[in-house]
């Protein structure tokens, strides 16, 4: 073992320049990754959250509707399982809470004398899935004026969301095999360059697996540096777009970025697996012709 | 020791070898001799377990080789020594690196390197340039250093492919002296050459392979010249290929 670590880090340095190659193309590759990554978690994040805002139906009740009546509805909504929540909005508060979105020119609103708005029954439904139930059965109810519920935006959300993460897991899949291409390819350099040594050592009886280590280790290694190097780089761009656009967004989707730390500490332990992955996987292939006896 | 029964090899439409039956006890001193693709690399290969034999047995101090798995492989080789005429040292490493580095691979204590590396080279008889590199050595100095890196683990075969063939006949008969030093210690050496002087005056064991089959076998044989129609080719295509 000790001996696959030593001889590995010495053809490392030996092999400087064609380490130094793969370390960049590698870290190229992972970097693109890594920002596939950042994308794809903020998306979904910010997909999740819009999600939970958006879930919910609106009932507008008739204005010869009174409260036990709602409240009768109320009762027959909570009885099923596919609603997590449903309550009374009164004029008077759905008023108050446009006055508080109206922010300064509320003013505005005071202009009506008269409240425009109706009674409403808020509906909060567990899985959007299951809206469309939750609909029919409000439908049935004597004394509405009508309801709004936005399915399909959310719909769309999800599938924009699913398109992302199903574009960008694709994406990765073929980045990480060209990086194990890449390793494979300096590898098998390494391996040429030592041939004369390989085969000796495998007339004076050396194992498979001892010939192996080296340059297993070596490409481990190739792997490692180049994972350590693009989580510093894609660290680095988010925190400068934290910076940038951290607030802005906050307002826009009423949702922040994900937080840089939980980001990155994941980063990292992917990257660290995904590196020894790679590094492992590419000098394993690029050895197989030359142990094949 | 060794014992091929029946041994066929072929390559393709090629005969490599075809129902060979030889055996070889332990201590002998065997000349391989025959024309350039007579099938002397064959026989070599096979019992290196290089290349798998199509059919009959091939056994090695009892063990049949041609069963071996893959992974017991190394343990077959590291009772056969191996010589080449190119002699394959490692030209970054200095003499006592190289037989040293048989060693290591084989994960022997370095305690046990540093004992039995030097007594190597004094055997072969080259302890004074233990610190040189192999390209300060003579042809003749670098084949010593490249038997002791051969017999450096005790095997019990050595197997030497045209060791001479790369040197003036004097300091080729060095190497054979040393050859037959190493043969008196017990170590069985099955040596392919062409070098029709020493196998007549060594007066050893000559099997003869042509064709794929052994076309003689005798106790205190000489070379024939109808046995040497392609020994020009044979010596330039420098022996066995690289694993």
């Amino acid at each position: 073992m000790s001996y696959s670590i030593k001889q590995a880090f010495k053809q490392f340095f030996r092999n400087g320049a064609m380490s130094t190659a793969s370390v960049f193309s590698i870290t190229a590759i992972l970097l693109i990754l890594g920002l596939f990554f950042l994308l794809v978690v903020n998306v979904s994040n910010v997909a999740a959250r819009i999600e939970k805002d958006f879930d919910s139906i609106q009932v507008y009740l008739l204005n010869e509707t009174d409260e036990a009546a709602a409240q009768y509805m109320i009762d027959g909504l909570m009885a099923m399982p596919e609603v997590q929540e449903a309550f009374f909005l009164s004029r008077e508060q759905a008023m108050a809470d446009l006055k508080v979105r109206f922010g300064d020119k509320a003013y505005l609103l005071d202009l009506r004398q008269e409240n425009p708005l109706p009674n409403s029954i808020m509906i909060t439904v567990g899985l959007i899935e299951d809206a469309d139930k939750v609909v029919e059965y409000v439908k049935t109810f004597e004394g509405i004026e009508g309801l709004t519920y936005s399915k399909e935006t959310v719909e769309r959300l999800i599938k924009l969301n699913r398109f992302i993460q199903y574009a960008g897991l694709t994406i990765i899949f073929f980045l990480v095999i060209i990086s194990v291409i890449v390793v494979s390819n300096t590898i098998k350099l390494m391996v040429l360059a030592r041939e004369r040594e390989i085969s000796i050592m495998k007339y004076v009886g050396a194992t498979n697996w001892f010939i192996r280590g080296p340059f297993l280790v070596e490409g481990i290694l190739i792997g490692l540096v180049s994972a350590g190097l693009s989580v510093g780089i894609v660290a680095f761009i988010y925190y400068k777009i934290e910076d940038v656009f951290g607030t802005d967004l906050l307002v826009m989707l009423s949702s922040g970025l994900v937080p840089h730390r939980f980001m990155i500490e994941n980063l990292a332990a992917i990257f660290a697996a995904l590196g020894v992955s790679i590094g492992a996987c590419g000098s394993i292939i690029s050895m197989r012709r030359f142990l094949d006896t | 020791m060794i014992e091929y029964k029946n041994v066929t090899k072929t390559y393709g439409t090629n005969i490599g070898l075809e129902d060979v039956s030889i055996s070889i006890e332990k201590g002998d001193f065997v000349f391989l001799v025959g024309p350039s693709g007579a099938g002397k690399s064959t026989f070599v290969k096979l019992m290196l377990k290089e290349i798998e034999a199509d059919s009959g047995s091939i056994l090695f101090d009892g063990a049949e080789i041609t069963k071996l798995s893959n992974r017991e492989i190394p343990k077959l080789r590291r009772s056969i020594g191996i010589v080449f005429q190119d002699f394959r040292l490692l030209p970054k490493k200095t003499v006592y690196e190289n037989v040293a580095f048989a060693m290591e691979i084989i994960h022997i204590s370095p305690r046990f390197i540093r004992k039995q590396a030097p007594q190597a080279l004094s055997l072969v008889g080259i302890s004074s340039k233990a610190g040189k590199y192999p390209h300060e050595l003579s042809a003749g100095e670098q084949q010593r250093v490249a038997i002791a890196r051969a017999i450096v683990n005790n095997p019990t075969v050595l197997i030497a492919d045209e060791p001479t063939g790369n040197l003036d006949p004097d300091t080729a008969w060095e190497i054979m002296e040393l050859l037959e030093h190493i043969n008196t210690r017990g170590t069985t050496v099955v040596m392919v050459t062409h070098a029709k002087e020493i196998v007549n005056k060594m007066s050893k064991r000559v099997i003869a392979i042509k064709n794929g089959r052994i076309t003689r076998d005798e106790q205190k044989g000489a070379y024939r010249p109808e046995e040497d129609e392609a020994e020009a080719i044979e010596a330039a295509d420098g022996g066995l290929p690289v694993l």
